[in-house]
């Protein structure tokens, strides 16, 4: 059984000019010691699907799902009390930016033992021995004295060390690391994506990496899920996705990347991201999509071999697509 | 062909307080680098933050005076340069920052900000700004009517544009370019590369790209220098370095960054540790407490730029000293 169910997870917000969907029919499952990738460009909605998970969206977040089941308990039908019980201990999450995440009026050593504090049977010295314990786990060098030490203290690197020791004290089963490193150095980053596998090998825990680099998807992660606009567009193995994507925005977002470039023009989407008054009526990535039909651009496109498209895309070649078909 | 811009040995140091009764101390941002720029040609330069990519910036573009060193622009010499002079010279250099949601006036309409460096240094009329300033949008690829709008009413890639269109509206010669595309999603990061290197070709300009993204730095540098701890390691024609790097530092930044193809797992060189304080830098090397091939003389004496394998390094290993015991 999946450690991680999600069907169907829809989230909207009732904003001043009417409801707005941000995340769209989303169905995810994550196994035990799996390392899920989502990847997406800003506005598709994948920070919202996981912060519906933890429970952490404000009360203008309206969220219906068809199944929301953790480590089998249902999540929707869950009260508030009994979600803090896991929420910080079975599921916790690292936000991108370590410096705005820890609070700067308390000590290191203060918000690793907080979690403990909270959900572990530990007296003070088994906390603070424990707190010590996960420094030296995600590499802190001197640990012990880098307890008395407040985020300001420290570097962005270090900080999201901290970020991990916190998310990681209680020994979760699944570990949600929203982008991560991006606001770190490429050799920082290194380091921190190499912490998280090793983590996630050593402790056997699951993590989903949501990021918008394809680059980093492609060194980590051994599931893929694209989204878009919302929508959960394709999900494949990583190899097979970097190899043959079967969606036309998967495919565009590939060949977008300065390193898969062979011309000194890059391959670029036009347009933009639909936004709440510019959605779409058929397939939201009709308008910038080179293989959009009539078809497209007025019914929602079924899910096809694993894409959500009319014209799933086999080697580059949209398959049942008028265009090909004359051509062949 | 001449060059548009000589820098030599150009440092920027700048006086710290450290409290009340200590000494002030100095950071030397940017400490002796040499370089030029030619017509059509952009030089980018890598590294990572705090390595003095945007102090760099700040004296190209005469936003302070180097404290150290000369900057020939134009054939003339900026450093002591009367205000007269200066004042001809600063409309030649122009420059794009990072963020684009920052970098524009939230007050201003599009179409004023864009006339602004023309009623500031020229002599146009009223009507001839704005025809320039809708001839430039048209160029940008901003539509007519975006004229009348505000900064908040564009996505980031078109706020970009703008700040793009606004630093060509005197016709420089020299672009700098400070990390133009970094806050940009993957497929607008695209559009704007591409218009970046159009413009290149229909002004003819020479660009000073500051990026971290060494795979953007690929696409479009033609010459690349990379930066650490505020002196030039390593600077080489684009080829040549990421062909054959030889700096251990521009080895281990390339080897960090995530390469979007799951089929090449490679072995990544994982630098120990973080920047150094630039307070206080190491002495000899500046790299070598996170250098995996330091020796004796690395520690005492700081390498120069000699030139090796049709490229410049700073290193012992590379260009051993005469006279001391190479690395075994």
């Amino acid at each position: 059984m999946a450690l991680l169910d999600i069907q169907n997870l829809t989230v909207e917000f009732s904003t001043g000019s009417g409801a707005f969907r941000a995340v769209d029919r989303v169905s995810l499952s994550v196994d035990k010691h799996e390392v899920l990738a989502i990847v997406g460009e800003s506005g598709s909605g994948k920070s919202v699907a996981m912060l519906a998970l933890m429970g952490l969206l404000p009360w203008t977040a309206r969220i219906t799902a068809d199944r929301l089941e953790f480590d089998g308990k249902n999540l929707l039908t869950m009260g508030a009390a009994e979600r803090r019980r896991i929420v910080g201990k079975d599921l916790a999450m690292i936000f991108q930016e370590p410096m705005s995440s820890l609070n700067p009026c308390f000590t290191v050593g203060y918000q690793i033992t907080e979690a403990l504090k909270t959900h572990m049977p530990m007296d003070k010295g088994q906390r603070r021995a424990r707190a010590i314990e996960l420094l030296e786990q995600v590499g802190i060098p001197g640990a012990e004295s880098r307890l008395s030490a407040f985020p300001h203290q420290l570097s962005g690197g270090m900080n999201q060390r901290v970020m991990i020791a916190i998310a990681i004290a209680c020994n979760p089963k699944l570990l949600i690391a929203d982008e991560p490193t991006t606001a770190l150095d490429v050799t920082i980053q290194a380091q921190i994506l190499e912490l998280l596998l090793k983590l996630q090998k050593d402790n056997g825990m699951a993590l989903v990496l949501i990021t918008h680099s394809m680059g980093v998807v492609a060194e980590t992660a051994e599931r893929v899920s694209v989204q878009y606009a919302g929508q959960k567009v394709e999900e494949q193995r990583v190899g097979p996705l970097f190899a043959n994507p079967r969606h036309p925005y998967t495919a565009a977002l590939l060949s977008a990347l300065p390193e898969r470039a062979t011309a000194k023009r890059l391959p670029s989407i036009p347009g933009v991201v639909p936004g709440q008054f510019d959605r779409p009526t058929g397939c939201l990535f009709s308008p910038r999509c080179t293989f959009a039909t009539d078809l497209c651009r007025t019914t929602p496109p079924p899910l096809k071999d694993g894409a959500l498209c009319h014209y799933p895309l086999v080697n580059g070649v949209p398959q049942g697509h008028p265009g090909t078909e004359k051509a062949a | 062909m001449s060059p548009v811009l000589i820098a030599q040995d150009l440092a920027r140091h700048y006086q710290v307080s450290r409290g009340p009764f200590a000494e002030t101390a100095t950071v030397k941002a940017l400490d002796g680098v040499s370089f030029t720029l030619e017509k059509g040609k952009t030089l980018a330069v890598v590294g990572e933050s705090g390595c003095g990519k945007s102090t760099l910036a700040r004296l190209v573009t005469m936003i302070e005076p180097p404290t150290q060193g000369s900057l020939i622009i134009d054939g003339q010499e900026i450093v002591g340069a009367t205000p007269a002079t200066m004042r001809t010279l600063r409309p030649r250099v122009q420059i794009v920052f990072q963020n684009p949601y920052n970098s524009l006036n939230p007050r201003q309409k599009i179409g004023k900000a864009l006339e602004e460096p023309l009623l500031v240094n020229t002599t146009l009329s009223a009507a001839q700004r704005t025809e320039k300033a809708r001839a430039m949008m048209a160029a940008v690829g901003l539509r007519p009517e975006h004229y009348d709008r505000y900064p908040h009413m564009f996505s980031g890639g078109q706020r970009q544009r703008i700040a793009i269109a606004r630093a060509l509206m005197l016709d420089p010669e020299i672009l700098v370019l400070d990390e133009p595309v970094s806050a940009l999603d993957i497929s607008i990061q695209a559009q704007v590369l591409n218009l970046i290197a159009d413009l290149q070709q229909q002004h003819n300009l020479a660009y000073l790209f500051i990026s971290h993204d060494l795979s953007v730095v690929r696409h479009i540098a033609d010459e690349v220098m990379v930066m650490y701890l505020g002196r030039a390691v390593e600077k080489a024609p684009r080829d040549v370095l990421f062909g054959n790097p030889q700096h251990p530092y521009t080895q281990a930044l390339l080897s960090a960054t995530p390469r979007p193809d799951p089929e090449k797992k490679r072995q990544r060189i994982v630098l120990k540790g973080e920047l150094p304080s630039p307070i206080n830098p190491p002495p000899g090397c500046t790299f070598h407490p996170r250098c995996p091939l330091a020796y004796d003389t690395c520690r005492v004496l700081n390498p120069a730029l000699l030139p090796h394998g049709g490229a410049e390094v700073a290193c012992h290993v590379v260009n051993p000293p005469a006279g001391s015991a190479s690395a075994a």
